[in-house]
């Protein structure tokens, strides 16, 4: 199981990098090692607004649609496009080309709410 | 259908196989005080002969739609119906066949599914179809819900007055829950106004609905209106009768977003108003949110071509609350009555359906107008069904017209108070001339 230091982790397998004040969302080997192949990712537009633990869009793999859940509250400001064409980088490369989205933080705080590599993989291991 | 009920000796056998003495042994499980005396107090048993005279007898109390001259319309036509359709449909490899949960052993329902769509997306000039839904009520009030999905954050439709009454009223029990807003938009010479449509967009406007031909008969300007929708980023839903795609433009020629329709006019009998057969097609961007159950075609693991359920994750047993729909289920053997219909009637086949109807309704219409005391109740174009302004109130003819087997149209006062000396008279290609002349014959002696 892949579980990168930097990385945190949410309870519903969500990962994110911080990068300044935008959070790179995408879900964990865990999860998508459980889904199996994806064959749909349902972004939201960018502009949308997210709030943290509400569902921000989904991932169809063949047997179950799965939600996205934000882990922090802030604005869309980019969508992984090529997700569209090729579903399944979530399965290849869940931590790198298969991000998913990144928000604009409304509030960094949120951030100390999230599980660090050690407690995730405590969680899911 | 036969009936095959099990003999004392079948139910013995049974019971041995599983080692089972007594029936009531497998209803131990229940509480003695839930089981009850429950005496159903029927009557005694008949023999096969004794039961066939007693449905002779109630059956009697009917007037089927066969043993008159019907005009009925309003969603529900008496067109015909070959034999074979009735044939195919009644083989018990099709009646019986369950849901096709199990593609192995399902391979014929599921390809006649598929046929089904694809048939439907031909006639509509739609990317998609799904395997059909209850009816045209619930297909429209469906697309309003797939509307509200696809744009998420507008809560409001426009639903044309020109639409059935009654899917209207399908539509306001969901609307209901799901806190949506219907706008009306009003009608103008039986048609939807289009200014007064123009006045209704504002961004809260998720979608248009139109019927065409709608509850009148009347052929909208679907195009017009699709345009109008999509300047202001809403969606256009458009009802059809799937006989008028033969001839008329369909939803697919004017880039409608969502179509639906009823589908009893496609080889399924009017069996006094349902089981019916609701059609369902969208664009290709909207497939996943599409409702209902979707046949697909794939390749087996020895690259055979085989058929199953797709896009099943959006469905009910899976995603649950958060489905497309909680309908997830369809009208299959209505669906492939309608499939063996088209199949034999074939592209020329419908046309000559649709023009007949629709040459017959003018015919008639004209002449019925030519009657003093009878005229148009309004001038919009019309496919097979049309409104006459009447002497004397609708209902009184349509009494007076059952004493000579005729079935003389549907009263508009019952949907529209005010509008009770109007008739709704529908036309269909088994419509004789002689019969055509003998209505009006019997309208012009009406005072």
């Amino acid at each position: 199981m892949n579980i990168p230091k930097e990385l945190k982790y949410t309870e519903s397998h969500e990962w994110v990098k911080v990068e300044g004040d935008v959070a790179v969302i995408g879900v964990s080997d865990f999860a998508q090692s459980e889904l199996g192949d994806i064959v749909f990712v349902e972004m939201p537009d960018v502009g949308d607004e997210a709030e943290k633990g509400e569902s921000c869009g989904t991932i169809e793999a063949v047997k179950t649609v799965s939600d996205i859940n934000a882990p922090v509250s802030g604005e869309i400001v980019e969508v992984n496009e090529a997700l569209e064409d090729e579903p399944t980088l979530v399965n290849t490369d869940c931590y790198e080309e298969g991000w998913i989205m990144k928000i604009k933080m409304s509030d960094t705080s949120e951030l100390d709410d999230l599980m660090d590599a050690g407690a995730y993989e405590e969680f899911a291991g | 259908m036969p009936y095959l009920p099990h003999g004392n000796d079948d139910i013995k056998q049974m019971l041995k196989k599983i080692g089972v003495d007594h029936f009531e042994d497998l209803l131990k499980n229940i509480p003695e005080v839930l089981k009850g005396d429950v005496s159903l107090d029927l009557p005694g048993a008949l023999s096969e002969l004794e039961i066939q005279q007693e449905m002779q007898n109630l059956l009697k109390k009917n007037t089927a739609c066969h043993q008159t001259v019907s005009f009925l319309g309003a969603g529900a036509y008496d067109h015909f119906i070959p034999k074979v359709v009735d044939f195919i449909i009644s083989r018990p490899e099709f009646a019986t066949a369950y849901t096709p949960y199990q593609a192995e052993v399902s391979q014929g329902t599921l390809q006649a599914m598929y046929e089904f769509q694809s048939l439907i997306c031909e006639l509509t000039g739609m990317d998609v179809s799904n395997a059909s839904m209850y009816d045209g009520a619930t297909a429209m009030a469906e697309a309003v819900l797939m509307a509200k999905s696809i744009k998420r954050k507008k809560n409001e439709v426009i639903v044309s007055s020109t639409i059935h009454p009654l899917y209207r009223r399908t539509l306001e029990t969901y609307a209901e829950s799901l806190n949506m807003t219907l706008i009306d938009c009003p009608l103008k010479n039986d048609l939807t106004d289009k200014e007064a449509l123009d006045a209704l967009f504002n961004e809260n406007t998720s979608a248009v609905i139109v019927q065409s031909p709608n509850f009148f008969g009347a052929i909208e300007d679907t195009a017009y209106i699709s345009e109008a929708a999509h300047n202001h980023d809403a969606l256009f839903i458009q009802g059809v009768d799937p006989i008028s795609l033969a001839i008329l433009k369909t939803p697919g020629e004017v880039n409608a977003d969502i179509a639906f329709g009823e589908g009893q006019s496609l080889g399924n009998h009017l069996n006094f108003g349902g089981p019916y057969l609701g059609l369902f097609a969208a664009k290709q961007d909207y497939v996943r949110k599409m409702p209902g159950r979707i046949a697909g075609m794939t390749e087996d693991a020895d690259g055979n071509r085989a058929y199953v359920l797709t896009l099943q994750t959006r469905e009910q047993h899976i995603r649950r609350e958060k489905a497309t729909s909680n309908i997830c289920s369809n009208q299959a053997l209505c669906a492939l009555a309608a499939t063996v219909y088209l199949a034999l009637m074939g592209r020329s086949g419908l046309q000559q359906v649709a023009e007949l109807s629709l040459q017959k309704a003018h015919y008639l219409k004209e002449k019925i107008c030519e009657i003093p005391g009878f005229k148009a109740a309004n001038s919009a174009p019309f496919f097979k069904e049309f409104v006459i302004e009447t002497p004397i109130p609708a209902k009184e003819i349509i009494k007076k017209a059952l004493d000579k087997a005729i079935y003389a149209g549907i009263d508009i006062g019952t949907f529209f108070p005010e509008r009770k000396k109007q008739l709704l008279i529908a036309v269909t290609e088994k419509r004789t001339k002689e019969e055509l002349d003998d209505f009006v014959e019997f309208l012009a002696e009406i005072r």
